[in-house]
Protein backbone atom coordinates (compact mmCIF):
# COMPACT_ATOMS: atom_id res chain seq x y z
CA UNK A 1 0.00 0.00 0.00
CA UNK A 2 1.50 3.12 -0.89
CA UNK A 3 1.28 6.38 1.34
CA UNK A 4 -1.19 8.84 1.06
CA UNK A 5 0.65 11.95 1.28
CA UNK A 6 -0.86 15.35 1.13
CA UNK A 7 0.91 18.87 0.54
CA UNK A 8 0.70 22.46 1.52
CA UNK A 9 -1.04 24.28 -0.35
CA UNK A 10 -3.87 21.58 0.09
CA UNK A 11 -6.85 22.33 -3.07
CA UNK A 12 -10.18 20.68 -1.97
CA UNK A 13 -10.10 17.93 -4.76
CA UNK A 14 -6.80 16.75 -3.36
CA UNK A 15 -9.50 16.10 -0.01
CA UNK A 16 -12.85 14.66 -1.34
CA UNK A 17 -11.67 11.43 -2.10
CA UNK A 18 -10.78 10.85 1.54
CA UNK A 19 -13.43 9.39 3.86
CA UNK A 20 -13.29 8.63 7.67
CA UNK A 21 -10.73 5.76 8.84
CA UNK A 22 -8.40 6.94 5.81
CA UNK A 23 -4.62 6.97 7.11
CA UNK A 24 -3.00 10.11 5.44
CA UNK A 25 0.83 12.21 5.89
CA UNK A 26 1.19 15.58 5.66
CA UNK A 27 4.56 17.17 3.59
CA UNK A 28 4.69 21.27 3.47
CA UNK A 29 3.73 23.55 6.47
CA UNK A 30 1.87 22.82 9.72
CA UNK A 31 1.11 25.45 12.26
CA UNK A 32 0.51 24.94 15.73
CA UNK A 33 -2.91 26.86 16.43
CA UNK A 34 -4.99 26.07 19.78
CA UNK A 35 -7.09 28.13 22.02
CA UNK A 36 -5.84 31.52 22.38
CA UNK A 37 -5.31 32.10 18.59
CA UNK A 38 -9.26 30.58 17.60
CA UNK A 39 -10.40 33.14 20.22
CA UNK A 40 -8.28 36.02 18.79
CA UNK A 41 -9.60 35.61 15.12
CA UNK A 42 -13.32 34.87 16.07
CA UNK A 43 -14.12 36.67 18.85
CA UNK A 44 -11.72 39.92 18.77
CA UNK A 45 -11.65 40.14 14.83
CA UNK A 46 -7.93 40.09 14.74
CA UNK A 47 -5.85 38.89 11.67
CA UNK A 48 -4.07 35.78 11.96
CA UNK A 49 -0.40 36.57 11.48
CA UNK A 50 -0.07 33.28 9.11
CA UNK A 51 -2.23 32.93 5.90
CA UNK A 52 -3.66 29.30 6.24
CA UNK A 53 -5.24 29.31 2.73
CA UNK A 54 -4.84 25.94 1.92
CA UNK A 55 -2.59 25.34 5.02
CA UNK A 56 -3.08 22.90 7.99
CA UNK A 57 -3.18 23.73 11.69
CA UNK A 58 -2.15 21.39 14.61
CA UNK A 59 -3.83 21.47 18.17
CA UNK A 60 -0.81 21.32 20.10
CA UNK A 61 1.26 23.02 22.65
CA UNK A 62 4.65 21.80 22.32
CA UNK A 63 7.88 21.71 24.49
CA UNK A 64 10.36 24.10 22.15
CA UNK A 65 14.31 24.86 22.78
CA UNK A 66 15.65 27.70 21.78
CA UNK A 67 19.50 27.29 20.42
CA UNK A 68 22.86 28.92 20.56
CA UNK A 69 22.38 30.05 16.88
CA UNK A 70 18.45 31.57 17.95
CA UNK A 71 16.63 29.03 15.81
CA UNK A 72 14.23 27.32 17.23
CA UNK A 73 14.23 23.05 18.15
CA UNK A 74 11.00 21.28 18.74
CA UNK A 75 11.41 18.41 21.57
CA UNK A 76 8.05 17.28 22.02
CA UNK A 77 4.31 18.09 20.15
CA UNK A 78 1.68 16.02 20.86
CA UNK A 79 -1.87 16.52 19.98
CA UNK A 80 -4.17 17.94 22.39
CA UNK A 81 -7.51 17.94 22.79
CA UNK A 82 -9.32 18.91 19.74
CA UNK A 83 -13.00 19.36 21.34
CA UNK A 84 -11.93 22.41 22.73
CA UNK A 85 -11.71 24.27 19.64
CA UNK A 86 -15.36 23.07 18.95
CA UNK A 87 -17.01 26.12 19.40
CA UNK A 88 -14.84 27.83 16.80
CA UNK A 89 -13.75 25.63 14.30
CA UNK A 90 -16.65 25.86 11.72
CA UNK A 91 -16.14 29.78 11.52
CA UNK A 92 -12.64 29.57 11.93
CA UNK A 93 -12.23 27.33 8.66
CA UNK A 94 -14.66 29.89 6.75
CA UNK A 95 -12.57 32.69 7.78
CA UNK A 96 -8.90 31.36 6.67
CA UNK A 97 -9.70 28.72 3.83
CA UNK A 98 -7.67 26.25 6.44
CA UNK A 99 -8.19 22.27 4.66
CA UNK A 100 -6.09 20.31 7.19
CA UNK A 101 -6.99 19.94 10.83
CA UNK A 102 -4.93 17.87 13.22
CA UNK A 103 -6.08 16.77 16.93
CA UNK A 104 -6.11 14.53 19.22
CA UNK A 105 -10.21 12.63 20.27
CA UNK A 106 -12.94 13.54 18.30
CA UNK A 107 -14.75 16.98 17.21
CA UNK A 108 -18.65 17.73 17.19
CA UNK A 109 -21.58 18.44 14.70
CA UNK A 110 -20.25 22.30 14.14
CA UNK A 111 -16.97 21.63 12.71
CA UNK A 112 -18.42 18.44 11.21
CA UNK A 113 -20.68 20.90 9.13
CA UNK A 114 -17.87 23.40 8.63
CA UNK A 115 -15.74 20.83 6.83
CA UNK A 116 -18.25 19.52 4.94
CA UNK A 117 -19.55 23.33 4.03
CA UNK A 118 -15.96 24.28 2.84
CA UNK A 119 -14.44 21.29 2.09
CA UNK A 120 -11.96 20.84 5.00
CA UNK A 121 -10.83 17.43 6.92
CA UNK A 122 -10.15 16.63 10.83
CA UNK A 123 -7.28 14.33 11.35
CA UNK A 124 -5.85 12.25 14.36
CA UNK A 125 -2.42 12.03 15.05
CA UNK A 126 -1.66 9.43 17.93
CA UNK A 127 -1.88 11.08 21.41
CA UNK A 128 1.01 10.33 23.21
CA UNK A 129 3.64 9.75 20.40
CA UNK A 130 5.24 13.37 20.98
CA UNK A 131 9.07 12.59 20.12
CA UNK A 132 8.01 10.99 17.27
CA UNK A 133 6.35 14.05 16.01
CA UNK A 134 9.08 16.13 16.66
CA UNK A 135 11.35 14.28 14.54
CA UNK A 136 8.72 14.42 11.51
CA UNK A 137 9.32 18.56 12.10
CA UNK A 138 12.34 19.17 9.53
CA UNK A 139 12.28 22.84 11.20
CA UNK A 140 10.61 25.54 12.92
CA UNK A 141 9.99 28.47 9.91
CA UNK A 142 8.83 30.95 12.09
CA UNK A 143 7.18 31.68 15.52
CA UNK A 144 4.07 34.43 15.53
CA UNK A 145 2.24 35.56 18.38
CA UNK A 146 5.31 35.14 21.00
CA UNK A 147 3.40 36.74 23.34
CA UNK A 148 0.69 33.83 23.96
CA UNK A 149 3.70 31.83 25.40
CA UNK A 150 5.44 28.91 24.66
CA UNK A 151 2.29 26.73 24.17
CA UNK A 152 -0.47 28.84 22.44
CA UNK A 153 2.34 30.76 20.04
CA UNK A 154 1.57 29.82 16.34
CA UNK A 155 4.72 27.52 15.47
CA UNK A 156 5.48 27.27 12.14
CA UNK A 157 6.65 24.31 11.28
CA UNK A 158 8.08 22.51 7.74
CA UNK A 159 6.92 19.21 8.08
CA UNK A 160 8.00 16.03 6.25
CA UNK A 161 5.66 13.16 5.78
CA UNK A 162 4.21 13.82 9.04
CA UNK A 163 1.52 11.35 10.52
CA UNK A 164 -0.10 8.57 10.34
CA UNK A 165 -3.07 11.47 10.33
CA UNK A 166 -6.21 9.34 10.54
CA UNK A 167 -8.87 11.05 9.12
CA UNK A 168 -11.87 11.33 11.79
CA UNK A 169 -13.66 14.14 9.80
CA UNK A 170 -14.72 14.34 6.45
CA UNK A 171 -15.79 16.28 3.67
CA UNK A 172 -19.03 14.13 3.06
CA UNK A 173 -20.28 15.09 6.92
CA UNK A 174 -19.27 11.52 8.56
CA UNK A 175 -17.74 11.62 11.74
CA UNK A 176 -15.39 8.24 13.02
CA UNK A 177 -15.33 8.94 16.57
CA UNK A 178 -19.23 10.06 16.83
CA UNK A 179 -19.83 6.51 14.84
CA UNK A 180 -17.41 4.93 17.04
CA UNK A 181 -19.70 6.01 20.40
CA UNK A 182 -22.46 4.74 18.56
CA UNK A 183 -21.12 1.45 18.08
CA UNK A 184 -19.56 0.96 21.38
CA UNK A 185 -22.52 1.93 23.43
CA UNK A 186 -24.80 -0.34 20.74
CA UNK A 187 -22.43 -3.41 22.37
CA UNK A 188 -22.39 -1.75 25.13
CA UNK A 189 -25.43 -3.38 27.62
CA UNK A 190 -25.67 -7.17 26.61
CA UNK A 191 -22.04 -7.56 28.02
CA UNK A 192 -23.08 -4.99 31.08
CA UNK A 193 -26.36 -7.49 31.67
CA UNK A 194 -24.07 -11.09 31.23
CA UNK A 195 -21.62 -9.88 34.07
CA UNK A 196 -24.34 -8.66 36.37
CA UNK A 197 -25.26 -12.28 36.59
CA UNK A 198 -22.14 -13.03 37.79
CA UNK A 199 -21.56 -10.31 40.39
CA UNK A 200 -24.59 -11.12 43.09
CA UNK A 201 -21.78 -10.97 45.85
CA UNK A 202 -24.62 -9.76 48.14
CA UNK A 203 -26.73 -12.96 48.95
CA UNK B 1 27.14 16.96 58.03
CA UNK B 2 26.69 13.03 57.28
CA UNK B 3 23.13 13.51 57.18
CA UNK B 4 22.91 16.14 54.76
CA UNK B 5 25.15 14.14 52.27
CA UNK B 6 22.55 11.63 52.34
CA UNK B 7 20.03 13.93 52.12
CA UNK B 8 21.28 15.28 49.08
CA UNK B 9 21.97 11.62 47.80
CA UNK B 10 18.54 10.45 47.92
CA UNK B 11 17.44 13.49 46.65
CA UNK B 12 19.47 13.64 43.24
CA UNK B 13 18.40 9.61 43.22
CA UNK B 14 14.63 10.23 43.26
CA UNK B 15 15.04 13.63 40.64
CA UNK B 16 16.71 11.03 38.12
CA UNK B 17 14.31 8.04 38.70
CA UNK B 18 11.13 10.79 38.24
CA UNK B 19 12.67 12.42 34.86
CA UNK B 20 13.19 8.47 33.88
CA UNK B 21 9.91 7.40 34.24
CA UNK B 22 9.21 10.24 31.72
CA UNK B 23 11.17 8.63 28.94
CA UNK B 24 10.85 5.06 29.79
CA UNK B 25 7.43 2.64 30.10
CA UNK B 26 7.67 0.00 33.21
CA UNK B 27 8.23 -3.83 31.83
CA UNK B 28 4.69 -4.65 32.43
CA UNK B 29 3.08 -1.70 30.22
CA UNK B 30 5.70 -2.13 27.91
CA UNK B 31 5.37 -5.93 27.40
CA UNK B 32 0.99 -5.32 27.60
CA UNK B 33 1.32 -2.97 24.51
CA UNK B 34 3.58 -5.44 22.88
CA UNK B 35 1.23 -8.31 23.02
CA UNK B 36 -2.08 -6.36 22.55
CA UNK B 37 -0.29 -5.44 18.78
CA UNK B 38 0.41 -8.91 17.86
CA UNK B 39 -3.72 -9.37 18.35
CA UNK B 40 -4.78 -6.68 16.20
CA UNK B 41 -5.82 -7.61 12.78
CA UNK B 42 -7.08 -4.11 10.95
CA UNK B 43 -4.32 -2.01 9.85
CA UNK B 44 -5.73 1.18 11.33
CA UNK B 45 -5.12 -0.40 15.29
CA UNK B 46 -2.02 -1.78 14.24
CA UNK B 47 -0.46 1.82 12.56
CA UNK B 48 -0.90 3.35 15.79
CA UNK B 49 0.40 0.73 18.12
CA UNK B 50 3.54 1.30 15.81
CA UNK B 51 3.63 4.52 16.21
CA UNK B 52 3.30 4.24 19.81
CA UNK B 53 6.47 1.74 19.70
CA UNK B 54 8.03 4.44 17.58
CA UNK B 55 7.47 6.93 19.85
CA UNK B 56 8.72 5.01 22.85
CA UNK B 57 12.08 4.14 20.74
CA UNK B 58 12.54 7.61 19.43
CA UNK B 59 12.16 9.11 23.60
CA UNK B 60 14.29 6.40 24.80
CA UNK B 61 17.23 7.16 22.25
CA UNK B 62 16.68 10.67 22.07
CA UNK B 63 16.26 10.93 26.22
CA UNK B 64 13.28 13.04 25.82
CA UNK B 65 9.79 12.66 27.96
CA UNK B 66 8.15 10.64 25.08
CA UNK B 67 5.04 12.15 26.17
CA UNK B 68 4.75 16.32 26.20
CA UNK B 69 2.31 16.00 29.00
CA UNK B 70 4.28 14.38 32.17
CA UNK B 71 1.63 15.53 34.79
CA UNK B 72 1.06 16.46 37.79
CA UNK B 73 4.47 14.48 40.29
CA UNK B 74 2.53 11.88 42.42
CA UNK B 75 4.48 9.72 45.04
CA UNK B 76 3.20 7.18 46.86
CA UNK B 77 5.16 5.67 49.82
CA UNK B 78 5.08 2.68 51.96
CA UNK B 79 8.06 3.52 54.33
CA UNK B 80 9.54 1.76 57.00
CA UNK B 81 8.80 3.30 60.78
CA UNK B 82 12.33 2.88 61.31
CA UNK B 83 13.51 4.33 57.74
CA UNK B 84 16.48 6.94 58.18
CA UNK B 85 15.21 9.45 56.35
CA UNK B 86 11.57 9.49 57.10
CA UNK B 87 10.99 12.80 58.55
CA UNK B 88 13.14 14.46 55.29
CA UNK B 89 11.36 12.23 52.62
CA UNK B 90 8.99 15.08 52.67
CA UNK B 91 11.61 17.89 51.65
CA UNK B 92 13.58 15.25 50.14
CA UNK B 93 10.69 14.50 46.93
CA UNK B 94 9.57 18.24 46.64
CA UNK B 95 13.06 18.87 45.36
CA UNK B 96 13.49 15.99 43.71
CA UNK B 97 10.32 17.48 41.43
CA UNK B 98 12.39 20.42 41.14
CA UNK B 99 15.56 18.35 40.15
CA UNK B 100 13.46 16.19 37.29
CA UNK B 101 11.87 19.23 36.16
CA UNK B 102 14.87 20.68 35.27
CA UNK B 103 16.63 17.35 33.90
CA UNK B 104 13.22 16.06 31.53
CA UNK B 105 12.50 18.42 31.10
CA UNK B 106 9.28 18.61 32.44
CA UNK B 107 6.70 20.66 31.29
CA UNK B 108 5.01 23.13 34.04
CA UNK B 109 2.07 21.35 35.41
CA UNK B 110 1.48 22.76 38.50
CA UNK B 111 -1.40 26.18 38.68
CA UNK B 112 -1.86 27.18 42.41
CA UNK B 113 -6.00 26.35 42.33
CA UNK B 114 -7.47 29.91 43.36
CA UNK B 115 -4.92 32.19 42.55
CA UNK B 116 -4.60 30.45 38.81
CA UNK B 117 -1.19 30.98 38.46
CA UNK B 118 1.18 28.25 37.10
CA UNK B 119 3.84 28.09 39.52
CA UNK B 120 6.65 27.17 36.78
CA UNK B 121 8.01 24.45 38.81
CA UNK B 122 6.00 21.74 39.16
CA UNK B 123 5.73 22.15 42.93
CA UNK B 124 2.59 24.37 44.74
CA UNK B 125 0.69 23.64 47.57
CA UNK B 126 0.55 19.90 48.50
CA UNK B 127 2.22 19.17 45.39
CA UNK B 128 4.31 16.76 44.55
CA UNK B 129 0.91 15.00 46.20
CA UNK B 130 2.53 12.40 48.87
CA UNK B 131 0.78 9.55 49.95
CA UNK B 132 1.86 7.53 52.36
CA UNK B 133 1.86 4.09 54.75
CA UNK B 134 3.81 3.47 57.31
CA UNK B 135 4.77 -0.17 57.95
CA UNK B 136 6.01 -1.12 60.98
CA UNK B 137 9.49 -2.87 62.15
CA UNK B 138 11.06 -1.81 59.05
CA UNK B 139 13.64 -0.21 57.82
CA UNK B 140 13.64 0.18 54.01
CA UNK B 141 11.32 3.30 51.50
CA UNK B 142 9.17 1.63 48.71
CA UNK B 143 8.09 4.69 46.63
CA UNK B 144 6.23 4.29 43.36
CA UNK B 145 6.42 7.70 41.43
CA UNK B 146 3.43 8.49 39.26
CA UNK B 147 3.13 11.10 36.40
CA UNK B 148 -0.73 12.14 36.40
CA UNK B 149 -1.04 13.60 32.93
CA UNK B 150 -4.30 15.68 32.35
CA UNK B 151 -5.96 13.03 29.80
CA UNK B 152 -5.63 10.24 31.48
CA UNK B 153 -6.90 11.98 34.66
CA UNK B 154 -10.07 13.54 33.56
CA UNK B 155 -11.94 10.42 33.58
CA UNK B 156 -11.76 9.73 36.99
CA UNK B 157 -15.10 9.43 38.76
CA UNK B 158 -16.19 8.52 42.53
CA UNK B 159 -19.31 7.92 44.36
CA UNK B 160 -21.78 6.48 46.88
CA UNK B 161 -23.86 3.70 45.75
CA UNK B 162 -26.94 2.03 47.92
CA UNK B 163 -26.12 -1.83 49.16
CA UNK B 164 -29.04 -2.40 46.81
CA UNK B 165 -27.00 -1.63 43.78
CA UNK B 166 -24.92 -3.55 44.89
CA UNK B 167 -22.13 -4.93 42.47
CA UNK B 168 -24.06 -4.64 39.65
CA UNK B 169 -24.31 -1.37 40.23
CA UNK B 170 -20.19 -1.33 40.26
CA UNK B 171 -20.46 -2.80 36.76
CA UNK B 172 -22.32 -0.33 35.44
CA UNK B 173 -20.23 2.86 36.70
CA UNK B 174 -17.25 0.86 35.82
CA UNK B 175 -18.85 0.68 31.81
CA UNK B 176 -20.24 4.21 32.09
CA UNK B 177 -17.43 6.14 32.81
CA UNK B 178 -14.71 4.10 30.10
CA UNK B 179 -17.36 4.48 27.30
CA UNK B 180 -17.85 7.75 27.87
CA UNK B 181 -14.99 9.65 29.65
CA UNK B 182 -12.26 6.65 28.75
CA UNK B 183 -12.40 7.17 24.68
CA UNK B 184 -10.78 10.45 24.42
CA UNK B 185 -7.98 9.36 27.52
CA UNK B 186 -5.77 7.47 24.91
CA UNK B 187 -6.70 4.25 25.17
CA UNK B 188 -6.00 0.96 25.71
CA UNK B 189 -6.34 2.01 29.46
CA UNK B 190 -5.34 0.38 32.64
CA UNK B 191 -8.21 0.44 34.67
CA UNK B 192 -8.14 0.83 39.05
CA UNK B 193 -11.04 0.70 40.42
CA UNK B 194 -11.59 0.97 44.16
CA UNK B 195 -14.32 -0.73 46.35
CA UNK B 196 -14.22 0.48 49.63
CA UNK B 197 -16.75 2.66 52.55
CA UNK B 198 -16.97 6.35 51.34
CA UNK B 199 -15.86 8.37 48.18
CA UNK B 200 -12.16 9.06 49.28
CA UNK B 201 -11.30 5.65 50.59
CA UNK B 202 -12.07 4.43 47.18
CA UNK B 203 -10.70 6.72 45.17
CA UNK B 204 -7.49 6.43 47.24
CA UNK B 205 -8.07 2.61 46.64
CA UNK B 206 -8.41 3.30 42.90
CA UNK B 207 -5.19 5.36 42.17
CA UNK B 208 -3.26 2.60 44.22
CA UNK B 209 -5.14 0.03 41.77
CA UNK B 210 -3.46 1.14 38.81
CA UNK B 211 -0.20 1.35 40.41
CA UNK B 212 -0.55 -2.38 40.67
CA UNK B 213 1.38 -4.35 37.81
CA UNK B 214 -0.49 -4.98 34.64
CA UNK B 215 -1.47 -9.05 34.89
CA UNK B 216 -1.60 -9.14 38.67
CA UNK B 217 -4.76 -10.16 40.66
CA UNK B 218 -6.57 -9.23 43.74
CA UNK B 219 -5.63 -12.05 46.15
CA UNK B 220 -9.86 -11.89 47.32
CA UNK B 221 -11.27 -14.83 44.79
CA UNK B 222 -14.63 -12.53 44.46
CA UNK B 223 -12.28 -9.73 43.31
CA UNK B 224 -10.20 -11.56 40.94
CA UNK B 225 -13.43 -12.96 39.16
CA UNK B 226 -14.96 -9.39 38.71
CA UNK B 227 -11.49 -7.92 37.33
CA UNK B 228 -11.23 -10.71 34.93
CA UNK B 229 -15.38 -10.36 33.99
CA UNK B 230 -14.73 -6.77 33.77
CA UNK B 231 -11.57 -6.92 31.23
CA UNK B 232 -12.95 -9.46 29.34
CA UNK B 233 -16.30 -7.22 29.09
CA UNK B 234 -14.98 -3.66 28.43
CA UNK B 235 -12.41 -5.37 25.70
CA UNK B 236 -15.60 -6.75 24.12
CA UNK B 237 -16.65 -3.58 23.48
CA UNK B 238 -13.42 -3.01 21.44
CA UNK B 239 -12.36 0.62 22.05
CA UNK B 240 -9.34 0.17 20.38
CA UNK B 241 -6.02 2.05 20.43
CA UNK B 242 -6.90 5.92 20.64
CA UNK B 243 -11.08 5.09 20.39
CA UNK B 244 -10.42 3.72 16.80
CA UNK B 245 -11.83 0.37 17.41
CA UNK B 246 -9.81 -2.47 17.59
CA UNK B 247 -9.40 -6.06 19.70
CA UNK B 248 -9.21 -4.64 23.21
CA UNK B 249 -9.65 -1.63 25.13
CA UNK B 250 -7.82 -2.39 28.05
CA UNK B 251 -4.46 -2.98 29.11
CA UNK B 252 -6.55 -4.91 32.47
CA UNK B 253 -8.44 -3.82 35.34
CA UNK B 254 -6.72 -3.66 38.94
CA UNK B 255 -9.63 -4.05 42.17
CA UNK B 256 -8.13 -2.91 45.36
CA UNK B 257 -10.85 -3.03 47.96
CA UNK B 258 -11.56 -2.23 51.79
CA UNK B 259 -14.04 -3.08 53.98
CA UNK B 260 -17.40 -1.19 54.02
CA UNK B 261 -20.06 0.11 56.01
CA UNK B 262 -23.29 -1.99 55.57
CA UNK B 263 -25.15 0.86 54.36
CA UNK B 264 -22.35 1.70 51.60
CA UNK B 265 -20.50 1.06 48.78
CA UNK B 266 -18.11 3.67 47.88
CA UNK B 267 -16.49 2.94 44.12
CA UNK B 268 -14.13 5.30 42.16
CA UNK B 269 -12.70 4.73 38.99
CA UNK B 270 -8.91 6.00 38.18
CA UNK B 271 -7.44 5.17 34.39
CA UNK B 272 -3.86 5.13 33.22
CA UNK B 273 -3.40 5.66 29.85
CA UNK B 274 -1.43 4.00 27.21
CA UNK B 275 1.83 5.62 28.08
CA UNK B 276 1.45 4.93 31.93
CA UNK B 277 4.30 6.45 33.38
CA UNK B 278 5.50 5.43 36.65
CA UNK B 279 8.18 3.86 38.48
CA UNK B 280 8.76 1.59 41.65
CA UNK B 281 11.62 1.97 43.68
CA UNK B 282 13.09 0.30 46.89
CA UNK B 283 15.32 2.51 49.37
CA UNK B 284 16.92 1.32 51.80
CA UNK B 285 18.43 2.00 54.87
CA UNK B 286 21.97 2.08 53.56
CA UNK B 287 20.31 4.37 51.12
CA UNK B 288 21.02 1.60 48.40
CA UNK B 289 18.49 1.16 46.09
CA UNK B 290 16.37 -0.82 43.92
CA UNK B 291 14.82 -0.17 40.77
CA UNK B 292 11.53 -2.61 40.19
CA UNK B 293 9.28 -1.37 37.83
CA UNK B 294 12.25 -0.84 34.89
CA UNK B 295 14.57 -4.08 35.02
CA UNK B 296 18.29 -3.14 34.09
CA UNK B 297 17.61 0.84 34.69
CA UNK B 298 20.51 2.99 34.91
CA UNK B 299 20.07 6.27 36.68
Amino acid sequence: MTKKILTTPIKSEDLESLNVGDTVYLTGHLVTCRDVAHRRLIEQKRELPVDLKGGAIFHAGPIVRKKDDGKFEMVSIGPTTSMRMEKFEREFIKETGVKLIVGKGGMGPETTAGCQEHKAVHAIFPGGCAVLAATLVEEIERAEWQDLGMPETLWVNRVREFGPLIISIDTKGNNLIEQNKASFNAKKQPVIDRIKRQVGFIK
Amino acid sequence: MQRETEITALTDVMAKFTSYIGKRLPNDVKDKLAELRTFETNPLAKTIYMSMADNQDAADKLDRPSCQDTGVIQYFIKAGARFPLLGELEDILRNATLGATQMGPLRHNAVETFDEKNTGTNTGSKIPWLDWEIVPDDDSALIDVYMAGGGCTLPGKATVLMPGEGYEGVTDFVFDVITSRGVNACPPLLVGIGVSTSVETAARLSKRAILREVGSHNPNENAAKMEQLLEEGLNEIGIGPQGLTGKNSVMGVNIESSARHPSTIGVAVSTGCWAHRRGKIRINADLSYEIISHKGAVL
